[in-house]
């Protein structure tokens, strides 16, 4: 069976900066956008480019992924030929290991990537939220007849130096890059999107396995290895809103975004569909008690009291008198009466009983005194006692 | 109850909800924010665990079979057994109503092929959230020769489309059947749904057939009630019964009640319906939302009170949405104003205009309608 080209999507990351957010789930699962989770971003981009073959390498607290992902049928992707098939590390005739890096990822599955005899490879990232057509890029990739193509996105040069930023000519020809510069020449950033030539990407896998000091990463160690051996490395300048949402602050800013009257990452595009595992519950609820403003709530929702500025995921109860502000509540949250919640994020399924207060603007911040998101998260499944006051604290709560 | 299959009958007398069914079967007829009224009669079926359901279809099933597809949203896409259509054989069609016999004459194959033993008939315009189990464990314990489930009337009710209204004796045997038009506070009303074996219903059909009759509760139940044990079994949860444009109505303002909404939808298993994708709903500064249920993908920017909002509405600013059903991509522009109105989809309502129904007579604004 062949292919054009092949994606392989690393989503084995731990995400350690999400907190207890990440503790039993890996990164790319975390709920995003009152429905998502954001591995649906990449894999809904993967359909809606037309590419049908998708390996899914997972390695973290797999669980809910696997589950979650299935046979693919949610984004398109149950295909007769290709579609997705879920890849964690395995045991080989000489013992297995886990993934060292995300090239050694793809490097244990040069089997599965060969069953297709691809001509291309596309690598993504299942932790960023975007909108991508990756077909354009591979015509992009085809056009500048590249060994390798980078995407990048413009960030604003005070936040360059967190990036991997690439230095190019003026026809979009790599001719640096840097990880993380103090001093950054550019304000191109690597949005971790790779297409290889694949026969040539092999070579380099095969080569950074033999080194023993290596960190067996596409940023770290494969991409400066290409740009030294004067393969023709390409950045192919992506426009949009793409969101790296590593840590507390981001996720929580991200979904903020989507508040706004016309947010940059347009959800509700029929060309564009962001596809979801959907949990089939009713309409959602609005009380004559309520009284909602900006807010983006889902399906399966009783809404009794007031929501301002806040993303609501499905079969959430928010009793009457509650107070939501600034905040994102997951799904199955149950939120009793009296309850006051400011920018917080609370994880699936916590029960938040009457009379309880989470987060304070006025008050410090009980984990880190110094710049601080001053975002409370409530870890999931938590069940917080009538009455407790959780005060400020951005590192996560667990009761 | 993988040895029960289901027929769902979706025939149906006339254009009973007036021009929300002139282009599409009754049983397609959009309810409760994002369902379609056979997806309540589909989903009581599979969550009941029955595997093999068949839908008698009469006219106009494009709309249908779109909806349904290979019944994968309902967890009907199987191997073995799954969603069968059963399309009318002759181009014109002689029924003459609803339980006509005469369809499913020509269907008698099918379901004589099916490797279950036993039969659950259903029609698709009683709404309720079900276990058919209980009802199945009912039937043999009663050693039944059929079983029909019936609900007691809540309140007195006339000038209804016909229904059928039980008589039963202390232990649940059915004494007597009438067909009629109305019935008072009490009356056991037939929710169209039985139980029997596969083999009975076949002999019925084939003795009505040879007689030349074509009613199944006339010739099938009425003229058998003494030879055959029949039995009435009580669902004792709520029940919508949908046959006009005022039922439609209340029973949509219904589910405004938490209680009523909570068990409809709940109850017994999820009601699941063809998955859309759209993103959650969303509320901007101005939007003022009472009493309502909203279904997903739609943008609020008015205000919308006691009404139920099916998938990608928008509402925009100024607009007031009172007392009302607004179906699948309705576009309501700035300062307009909608009372009592049941909005088919794809409908535009553009700037300022006013439009009033009342309680008891709700405006029906046909599909695709631009005014």
């Amino acid at each position: 069976m062949n292919k054009e080209c092949v994606a392989m999507l690393l989503a084995g990351g731990q995400g350690t900066r999400l907190g207890v957010l990440t503790k039993k789930l890996a990164k790319p699962a975390v709920p995003f956008g009152g429905k998502y989770r954001i591995i649906d971003f990449t894999l809904s981009n993967c359909n809606n480019s037309g590419f049908d073959t998708v390996g899914v390498l997972t390695q973290y607290q797999p669980l809910a992924l696997n589950s979650y992902i299935g046979i693919g049928s949610h984004w398109d992707l149950d295909r007769k030929a290709g579609g997705v098939t879920v890849l964690p590390p395995f045991v080989k005739e000489l013992g297995g290991e886990w993934y060292k890096g995300t090239a050694n990822a793809i490097y244990q599955n040069i089997e599965f990537v060969d069953q297709y005899n691809p001509k291309y490879l596309l690598v993504l990232s299942g932790d960023h939220i975007y909108k991508m057509d990756y077909s354009l890029m591979l015509d992009f990739h085809k056009e500048k007849q590249a060994d390798a193509t980078i995407a990048v996105i413009q960030v604003p040069w005070e936040e360059a130096h967190g990036f991997g930023i690439m230095n190019t000519a003026p026809d979009a020809k790599i001719i640096e890059f840097e990880e993380k510069p103090a001093m950054p020449k550019s304000n191109l950033a690597s949005m971790g999107v790779y297409i290889f030539n694949w026969e040539l990407l092999k070579n380099y896998l095969e080569e950074d396995e033999q080194n023993p000091r290596s960190s067996n990463d596409f940023g770290k160690n494969i991409i400066p290895m290409m740009l030294g051996a004067e393969q023709r490395l390409y950045a192919y300048p992506f426009k949009g809103y793409w969101r790296d949402v590593g840590t507390i602050e981001s996720l929580w800013q991200a979904n903020m975004d989507l508040l706004v009257e016309n947010p940059d990452l347009h959800l509700n595009d029929p060309n564009w569909r962001i596809y979801s595992v959907n949990p089939n519950h009713p309409p959602h609820y609005i009380a004559p008690t309520a009284n909602i403003h900006k807010a983006l709530i889902n399906e399966g929702c009783f809404v009794y009291g007031k929501v301002d500025h806040s993303i609501i995921f499905s079969g959430v109860t928010i009793a009457k008198d509650a107070e939501v502000k600034d905040s994102v509540i997951m799904p199955n949250v149950k939120i009793g009466r009296q309850v006051k919640i400011e920018k917080a994020i609370i994880g699936v399924e916590a029960i938040i009983e009457d009379h309880c207060q989470i987060g304070s603007p006025t008050e410090e911040c009980l984990t880190c005194q110094n710049s601080c998101s001053g975002i409370t998260v409530i870890e999931g499944q938590t069940i917080l006692e009538k009455g407790t006051i959780i005060k400020k604290n951005c590192n996560g709560v667990s009761v | 109850m993988k040895d029960v299959m289901g027929i769902v009958n979706l025939m149906e007398h006339n254009d009973f909800l007036k021009e929300i069914s002139f282009h599409r079967p009754a049983a397609a007829i959009p309810f409760g924010g994002r369902y379609r009224m056979v997806d309540f009669i589909l989903s009581n079926m599979v969550n009941s665990g029955i595997r093999n359901v068949s839908l008698v279809v009469q006219q106009k099933y494009r709309a249908l079979m779109d909806h349904l597809g290979r019944g994968k949203d309902w967890d009907l896409d199987r191997k073995r057994d799954g969603l069968f259509f059963l399309p009318p054989v002759h181009l014109s069609s002689s029924a003459t109503s609803k339980w006509d016999f005469r369809h499913f004459h020509s269907h008698l194959d099918f379901i004589d092929y099916s490797r279950q033993r036993y039969v659950l008939l259903a029609g698709y315009n009683m709404l309720c959230n079900i276990d058919f189990k209980e009802a199945f464990l009912f039937h043999k314990k009663m050693n039944a020769d059929i079983t029909i489930i019936y609900k007691e009337a809540e309140q007195l009710q006339e000038g209804l489309t016909q229904c059928h209204v039980l008589e039963t004796s202390q232990d649940g045997r059915i004494t007597d059947i009438e067909i009629t038009q109305g019935y008072t506070k009490g009356a056991k009303i037939s929710m169209e749904m039985c139980i029997m074996e596969k083999a009975l219903l076949m002999d019925l059909i084939g003795r009505c057939h040879s007689r030349g009759e074509c009613n199944l509760v006339r010739d099938g139940f009425i003229r058998n009630l003494n030879r055959l044990r029949i039995y009435g079994y009580h669902h004792q949860g709520y029940l919508a019964k949908i046959d006009c444009v005022r039922s439609y109505y209340r029973h949509s303002m219904d589910l405004l009640k938490p209680s009523i909404s909570q068990e409809l939808f709940f109850a017994k298993g999820l009601i699941y319906t063809k998955v859309k994708d759209g993103p959650p709903t969303k509320y901007t500064e101005s939007s003022k939302v009472q009493n309502s249920l909203i279904a997903n993908g739609c943008v609020i920017e008015g205000q919308v009170e006691n009404s139920i909002i099916f998938r990608s509405v928008k509402v925009g600013k100024g607009a007031v949405v009172k007392n009302s059903v607004i179906m699948q991509r309705g576009t309501i522009e700035e300062d307009t104003l909608l009372e009592h109105v049941i909005a088919d989809k794809r409908i535009l309502i553009t700037k300022g205009k006013q439009l009033k129904g009342d309680g008891q007579y709700p405006l029906v604004i046909q599909r695709r309608s631009i005014i």
